[in-house]
């Protein structure tokens, strides 16, 4: 027994020896040359596809800088960055005037992509593009438009045969960036709305069931007959799912694709606030599609570590400039080049 | 030992730390210590988290106070928080998973321990305490894509045309809502009213079942009257643990409770229960109040599995003082 035990030590110790010596090798290799900065980020789940591929893609460029982010919910990032537990955060709603209040430094927005909302539905029978007023879209999710067969619908909608059945809405149960967009639009559209529920992650919904995530929503509404609800564009384009058109502000009936969410930016490069803090939904602009945001990246202005600040700084214009590449294959809408290169010029406020 | 050291001459004071270090060395003292740590560390834990919960939910509880726990509202944009659709969205769906379970789960215990084969009885008992491995978000997939539609389409129609004078089956049929998540809540528990109740029928000792069979009863005499109140403390333990299974579940209730923080009679209708919402919410909630607000839910669901529990205890104290002087 004890000579046994007296083996396991043996082989016990030359694993032990092994694995150090494995992992001081490993250390050598990639300490060579500069310093390793470790970067550490969270927010956002909706940019975390892209922000870990642009964190690969720049580690592969600057070996010496790795990049870590955390996609904990914009919420908790927010709340991280205020704290000081990470470097920067990412959100899918700007920050409010009382959380930049309470920030050590001032915090810049970077807005890095776009994300769209559609509409998608279930109606037996129905397998058309329906297309959406404002108002019909308003007056289904506040309740008020009950059956598919409303004039409100049927209208916008002239040679489809819609059903007299009672519309089930559904939205997301968990708080999310999705949410925002479609709550913030409906409140630029419908006075009773911005009244009665307003905007945010998560609000009061006056009618309707919750799915958790775009894929307990997609599931509710394919689960039941003579539903609506709304998911990203990102998501209906990955899994094919059938999601209908929006009327503009100019009148014209507009089905989200990367370009159209891209228009819509556009149309608010010229009046973009320094502060890059801003809703796009309902822009001017005959292609633009009325359903979108920015989602952005919040870097603190007073970074003390000078290798963490300029390894921050060079991500950040690497970012806005052949990052923005990344953006398509991914299925997010990148940046007008109006927009990037107005931030570009912001990333020296860093320092 | 004791003799040697009393020997060298030391003065009576060094006595009990002799005897304690003789304690200690036999082992009963590390034995003892040792338990006492880890038995702390639980107390120490349970406190830890009341306290936290207690700090962290201080700015919710001055703002709504008792109201918190009697108003309908929760609006994150607004900033209104009230418990109470949670609360009974929690209530129920335990409710309805237990009425469904146990007797569900005491039937089959009963089969196994009393009725089938041994190689078939443990054959079963080992896909049953599988079934209580399976992870949550499982049993809600299986809700939502299977259960639901079920209900959608026959029972809860069928529920309505026949029992539709009742409030509890109204209005329409979206599939998912209370009566859901209390199956799939009762699909959940039933393993572990199953595993316990099984092992504790079990162990009731072989005389008690010969005393009853010699005194004349049939075998299901024998079970109902001499074997079960023997194993009734027991058994109700495994209802306590299925309570609190279903009472904390997230994930699977979350997905197929509809969640929508309404109070309604019917139980066709989508309601929320605590444990969901916070899971939903906690990740995106800014603002301070807000965060407050569904820490001081948690707070809440510890309440309510606090009383409850201890109601439980109460009712298996009573009935086992019953028993004994029935004895």
């Amino acid at each position: 027994m004890n000579k046994l035990a007296g083996r396991n030590w043996v082989i016990l110790c030359a694993l032990l020896t092994g694995i150090s010596l494995v992992s001081c090798s490993h250390n050598g290799s990639t300490t060579t040359g500069s310093q390793t900065v470790l970067i550490n980020g969270a927010g956002s789940t909706f940019g975390y596809p892209i922000y870990s591929r642009w964190a690969d893609d720049f580690h592969k460029l600057h070996p010496n800088v790795e990049i870590n982010y955390q996609s904990v919910g914009s919420g908790a990032g927010i709340r991280q960055l205020l704290a000081g537990t990470v470097d920067f955060g990412a959100s899918d709603a700007p920050m409010t005037d009382a959380q930049l209040a309470q920030a050590k430094s001032p915090v810049l927005h970077f807005p890095t992509v776009l994300g769209a909302v559609v509409p998608t539905y279930n109606i037996p029978g129905v397998t058309a593009e329906l297309k959406f007023t404002p108002q019909a879209l308003a007056g289904i999710f506040l309740g008020k438009i009950t059956k598919w067969n409303d004039p409100a619908i049927t209208r916008a909608n002239a040679g489809l045969k819609l059903p007299s059945a009672n519309i089930v809405v559904i939205h997301r149960s968990d708080g999310s960036g999705t949410s925002f967009i479609w709550t913030d639009y409906l409140s630029k559209v419908s006075a009773e709305w911005k009244d009665k529920v307003g905007s945010g992650t998560s609000v009061n919904w006056p009618v309707g069931l919750g799915g958790k995530g775009s894929e307990g929503v997609t599931g509710l509404i394919q689960q039941t007959p003579n539903s609506i609800g709304y998911v990203e564009l990102t998501y209906a384009i990955q899994n094919h799912i059938l999601f209908g058109l929006v009327q503009n502000s100019s009148g014209a009936f507009v089905k989200a694709s990367l370009e159209s969410v891209t228009a819509a930016a556009a149309a608010t490069a010229d009046s973009m606030p320094k502060d890059f803090r801003v809703s796009i939904t309902n822009p001017p602009g005959n292609d633009a599609y009325p359903i979108a945001s920015f989602t952005w990246l919040l870097v603190p202005t007073q970074i003390s570590d000078a290798a963490k600040r300029d390894s921050i700084k060079s991500f950040l214009h690497w970012m806005l400039t052949d990052g923005q590449n990344d953006a398509e294959p991914l299925a997010y809408a990148k940046l007008p080049t109006d927009v990037s290169a107005k931030e570009d010029a912001t990333v020296s406020q860093i320092h | 030992m004791l003799e040697r050291v009393n020997a060298t001459g030391l003065t009576p004071s060094f006595r009990p730390l002799r005897i304690y270090w003789e304690r200690l060395r036999r082992g009963d003292e590390i034995a003892h210590v040792l338990t006492l740590i880890f038995a702390s560390t639980v107390i120490g834990v349970t406190a830890l988290l009341v306290y936290q919960l207690w700090i962290q939910s201080a700015l919710s509880r001055q703002k709504f106070g008792w109201a918190f726990f009697a108003t309908r509202v929760w609006d994150p944009v607004g900033g209104q928080f009230g418990a109470l659709p949670f609360l009974y969205g929690t209530v129920v769906t335990s409710a309805i998973a237990l009425l469904l379970a146990v007797p569900l789960g005491l039937g089959t215990a009963i089969f196994l321990s009393e009725f089938s084969a041994k190689r078939i009885s443990d054959a079963l008992a080992f896909l049953v305490d599988l079934l209580a491995a399976v992870p949550s978000v499982i049993y809600g997939l299986l809700g939502i894509f299977v259960l639901a539609p079920l209900l959608r389409v026959w029972v809860e129609p069928v529920l309505r045309s026949q029992f539709g004078f009742l409030p509890f089956f109204r209005g329409p049929a979206y599939g998912v809502g209370f009566l859901a998540a209390g199956l799939t809540l009762a699909i959940m528990v039933v393993p572990f009213i199953v595993s316990v109740s099984r092992e504790v029928l079990i162990s009731v000792p072989r005389e008690q079942r010969e005393a009853a069979l010699a005194l004349g009863a049939t075998r299901w005499e024998t079970i109902s009257r001499a074997v079960v109140p023997f194993a009734k403390t027991g058994i109700l333990g495994s209802v306590f643990l299925a309570l609190a299974r279903a009472l904390g579940e997230t994930m699977a209730v979350t997905m197929v409770i509809g969640n929508d923080p309404k109070i309604s009679a019917s139980l066709f209708a989508p309601g929320y229960s605590i444990a969901a919402v916070i899971a939903n919410e906690f990740t995106e909630a800014t603002g301070s109040l807000y965060l407050s607000a569904l820490i001081e839910l948690g707070l809440v669901l510890f309440l309510l599995t606090f009383v409850l529990n201890g109601l439980a205890r109460l009712l298996v104290l009573a009935t086992a003082q019953r028993g004994g002087l029935l004895e």
